[in-house]
């Protein structure tokens, strides 16, 4: 009753095209954004800011970043836990070298450093398919883990080897080190990231997301209406990477405070890969749906048990998340291998006709 | 100029001028090649049946060898305890079948792969509550493995033999001859043929895809048992493992992913191969290029036969 | 039912040339020097019994596959070896026996899809889409209604290709071949599986995008019938090799032909 488009004409095509022609998803959309800026920080405590939004976030934007490249293009990628790391180390270098730049511009120039080794690492792309191409992937990823140890001077020669997070400003506000709030990094990593989303959703929206997709479904047939696969290819690996490497910097400049190498280890990749299965390959909203399952999970694995007096070790509930986590997968890949989203849009249509049956 | 010395000539001078070091370095490449033919193994036997690659495959063989130490630590015999992990890894083959393959029978390969992903997970954390998370021992002398070494005078020098790994290569080459035997010769061999070639064909001459996936995914469970407890005897048995397991990958690149004799080659091309490198280039670039050396060779391999060495050529029909 | 157009030089001049090509697979000839022409404004068949290389030549044109030998000239250009992205830039659109569909998007995608060689838009104007790459869209989307029109599928728009019965699926095919506005059209089988409404309906739009856009179209085509009713020439193929090349009566009483396809006369 509530979410019908009665009385909803498209006058143009414009109209028609738009991302959300439905007049109640723009208000929706509108209520969560007013409801992202506004009311939460009112209402959050610093251990929700920490440990809940802002890692949410973060991963929404990686999750968005491997779902452009997976589930638009079809380009299975294993890597995105070091196209995180290219990210955080560049802009650790760019910083260093330019202090007096605002670091939020580094964090998004960093982006592009990590598009560059994307668009690298895809070369093999233009000749290797599927799990072959995931094998790449991984070649991609040990080596540049490597690098992250090996290099001295990515971690500006830290005698722990761990990336140490300068203190940096924002218009007099602090916004890196210890003195940053929560709440500041929080609204610098939620517009950067409402920012980036909206423009992932310009691009699938239009010819670009089109090409991308033409390319997973058959790119035979996308070669012969005159797409041509390397541009396609590479441009994805290229924009995947931009957002991967923004994520990444922002998980060590905004959340974490400081990183080891191990962060972008493998398991960071899979951890990535699986919200976008789960949430929903070739969707952006999955990307969100599917970070914020795979990332709270354990959060209130941990915290729930122990709020009803059962308290489960941090360890024992890690591991619980794990066998949680791979049930899911294969569950959700059993009934609806389209995941979260596309259970959603399900969950939309039967709300159109509620409260009837059909 | 010097570093073209450094990269081209310099390493085979090392070579030649210590040969005992070179056969050390060779007889422990042949060594992890033979350790990562026997995990490509599992993966080719899956693949060749179910079409589905089977990325749990390392976890497996984590698995296996943490249930037989699990076990074994709670007070039951050695090869009891064998008999055990192998019906439990018969119980897992009927529990994927039955949970995994059934339910996605008609589904995209990449489904399944990912479905495959979960089981991964799903297993790390399950070994992990049961067995707890910390490196475990072998119990390779209860199971009358070798240890010690022989050590051979010549060449210079001497060469050190594992006795363990002897009989790892031993026990491979027996496991890999008996599987291709059974896989020629056997009705049910036959069977799983033909399941590989197609699915649809297989049901139609009254194949049970069912039992095949079961029969096949426990003789994938039964490799990885076997070497998890190789692997485990030459050093411990960690969670560790299923990372060194993804070099079965570059392994399948090589040696094609239906191909049995293609997974031993790819094998033994990876594990010489990344030991020379390591040994001879490795100090070059500061060490440690183990971790991704393989990775890079197979991707070298791919830009010029993106099919593999052994594998089949996809031709694709429009 | 046509009145069949009897006087070639009314034709046109020669859109495409296939010369001497000769083709093949390992040990397999799907094709032995060919040769025949295309003239603009025509529509040309390509029939022949099974096996007789007829998508093999279309794969040729279109850039999937390097002939051995011969030459493609194509608008007065020699093309030894074409991309198939070539092709398409060239003007050349194609469907296919089993359907090449992007069976993951919409009927419209799909159409739109193959406006993508005149969306010129770039990169930029994408990523903030209002604006100039808004507008492009509207465009275009203007132009694949037209052609949604015309082929009747208004009512599928939305829904993802995947889910389409086989017909209506053949149609968005051909839809996103029109919305290429190509100089020359591939069809193969276009009628293939189809009722006799259906193969009524393909004919119709056929003839009008030939009639009404000027486009020349080459089909592939097994329905004698459809194949006499439609084209205004008609080249036979057999193993591989060229028997006949005429007008579809004179192809009919061709003795290879019939031999061909019937065998020897007992």
């Amino acid at each position: 009753m509530l979410y019908r488009e009665v009385g909803q004409y498209k006058s143009s095509y414009a109209a028609d095209m738009a991302v959300f022609p439905i007049l109640q998803d723009r208000i929706g959309v509108a209520v969560i954004l007013l409801v992202a800026f506004v009311v939460l920080p009112l209402v959050s405590s610093n251990f929700l800011l920490n440990t809940v939004l802002i890692p949410f976030l973060i991963f929404s934007l990686a999750a968005i970043g491997l779902n452009l490249l997976t589930g638009y293009t079809g380009l299975l990628s294993l890597g995105t836990g070091a196209f995180m790391g290219v990210g955080a180390y560049a802009c650790l270098k760019l910083t260093t070298f330019f202090p007096n730049v605002d670091v939020i511009v580094w964090i998004l120039a960093s982006g592009f450093v990590s598009a560059a080794v994307g668009v690298l690492f895809g070369l093999p792309s233009l000749r290797i398919k599927g799990f072959y191409l995931a094998v790449a992937t991984l070649a991609a990823q040990f080596f540049l883990e490597w690098c992250f140890i090996r290099i001295p001077w990515l971690y500006n020669y830290s005698v722990s080897g761990a990336i140490e997070v300068p203190l940096r400003t924002f218009m007099g506000v602090p916004i890196t080190g210890p003195n940053a709030t929560a709440l500041t990094r929080y609204l610098i990593v939620l517009s950067i990231v409402v920012a980036l989303t909206w423009v992932a959703s310009n691009l699938v929206h239009g010819r670009i997301g089109r090409m991308w997709m033409s390319v997973r479904d058959m790119d035979l047939a996308a070669e012969l209406i005159g797409i041509r696969l390397f541009h396609a290819k590479l441009l994805a690996f290229a924009v995947s990477s931009f957002y991967c490497g923004v994520a990444g910097a922002m998980m060590v400049f905004l959340w974490y405070g400081g990183a080891e190498a191990d962060v972008f280890a493998i398991d960071q990749s899979f951890l990535v890969l699986f919200m976008v299965i789960i949430g929903g390959l070739g969707t952006l909203i999955g990307s969100f749906f599917g970070a914020a399952l795979i990332y709270i999970l354990p959060i209130a694995l941990r915290t729930i048990p122990s709020a009803f007096g059962l308290p489960i070790r941090p360890a024992a509930a890690e591991q619980l998340t794990f066998v949680i986590v791979g049930a899911l997968i294969i569950m959700f890949l059993v009934v609806e291998p389209n995941g979260l989203a596309r259970l959603w849009q399900i969950g939309k249509q039967k709300l159109r006709v509620w409260p009837f049956p059909y | 100029m010097h570093i073209l010395y450094q990269i081209f000539v310099d390493p085979f001078v090392q070579m030649g001028t210590a040969p005992d070091l070179l056969v050390q370095t060779l007889w422990d490449g042949l060594v992890a090649g033979v350790l990562y033919a026997l995990i490509a193994l599992g993966f080719v036997l899956i693949f060749k049946a179910s079409g589905v690659f089977n990325f749990a495959q390392g976890i497996m063989v984590v698995f296996a060898a943490l249930t037989l130490v699990g076990l074994h630590e709670h007070g039951v015999p050695a090869f009891v305890a064998l008999g055990l992990t192998i019906v439990v890894m018969f119980v897992l083959a009927f529990g994927v079948e039955r949970l995994m393959l059934r339910p996605l029978i008609n589904q995209s390969e990449i489904i399944l792969f990912m479905a495959t992903f979960g089981l991964t997970y799903f297993l790390i954390g399950f070994g992990q509550l049961v067995f707890g998370g910390s490196p475990k021992v072998m119990i390779a002398q209860e199971l009358y493995l070798p240890s010690g070494a022989f050590r051979l005078k010549g060449l210079g020098g001497f060469v050190s033999l594992q006795k363990i790994d002897i009989a790892a290569v031993i026990i491979a080459s027996i496991m890999v001859a008996v599987l291709a035997v059974f896989f020629q010769r056997t009705r049910i061999g036959r069977a799983l043929r033909a399941v590989a070639d197609s699915h649809q064909a297989a049901l139609s001459v009254g194949i049970s895809l069912e039992q095949i996936w079961v029969i096949v995914w426990f003789a994938a469970g039964v490799v990885a048992l076997t070497t998890g407890i190789m692997w485990g005897a030459r050093s411990e048995v960690s969670f560790s493992l299923q990372i060194i397991a993804l070099k079965a990958l570059p392994v399948l690149i090589l040696g094609g992913f239906t191909s049995i004799p293609g997974a031993i080659v790819g094998g033994l091309i990876i594990g010489i191969g990344e030991k020379l490198g390591e040994f001879y280039w490795g100090p070059l670039l500061g060490g440690g290029i183990e971790t991704w050396l393989a990775y890079v060779i197979a991707l070298g391999f791919l830009v010029f036969r993106p099919q593999g060495l052994f594998g089949e050529k996809i031709i694709e029909r429009i | 039912m046509r009145a069949p157009s009897s006087n070639e030089a009314a034709l046109g001049e020669i859109l495409l040339a296939v010369e001497d090509v000769s083709l093949s697979f390992g040990g397999v000839r799907a094709l032995a020097g060919v040769s025949f022409d295309i003239r603009k404004g025509e529509v040309r068949a390509i029939i022949g019994p099974n096996g007789a290389g007829k998508t093999s030549m279309l794969n040729v044109v279109n850039g999937f596959y390097r002939p051995q030998s011969g030459r493609i000239t194509f608008k007065g250009e020699v093309r030894t070896s074409m991309r198939p992205y070539a092709a398409a830039r060239g003007g050349i659109a194609r469907t296919f026996q089993n359907l090449a569909l992007f069976r993951g998007m919409t009927t419209l995608d799909n159409i739109l899809a193959g406006r993508t060689l005149k969306m010129h838009r770039g990169f930029f104007w994408q990523l903030l889409r209002h604006g100039p790459a808004l507008k492009e869209e509207v465009e275009h989307r203007r132009r694949v209604e037209e052609i949604i029109d015309f082929l009747e599928i208004a009512a599928i728009r939305k829904i993802q290709v995947g889910r389409l019965p086989y017909g209506l699926q053949k149609r968005v095919e051909l839809g996103r071949a029109l919305a290429m506005e190509p100089d020359l059209l591939l069809l193969d089988e276009p009628m293939a599986g189809m009722n006799l409404e259906e193969k009524e309906d393909m004919s119709r739009f056929i003839i009008d995008v030939n009639q009404q856009y000027g486009t020349t179209v080459a089909l592939i085509e097994h329905d004698m019938g459809v194949v006499m009713d439609l084209s205004d020439r008609v080249v036979v193929l057999d193993y591989g090799r060229k028997i006949a090349d005429g007008t579809p009566d004179e192809v009919k009483r061709d003795k290879d032909v019939i031999r061909a396809y019937l065998g020897e006369p007992q």
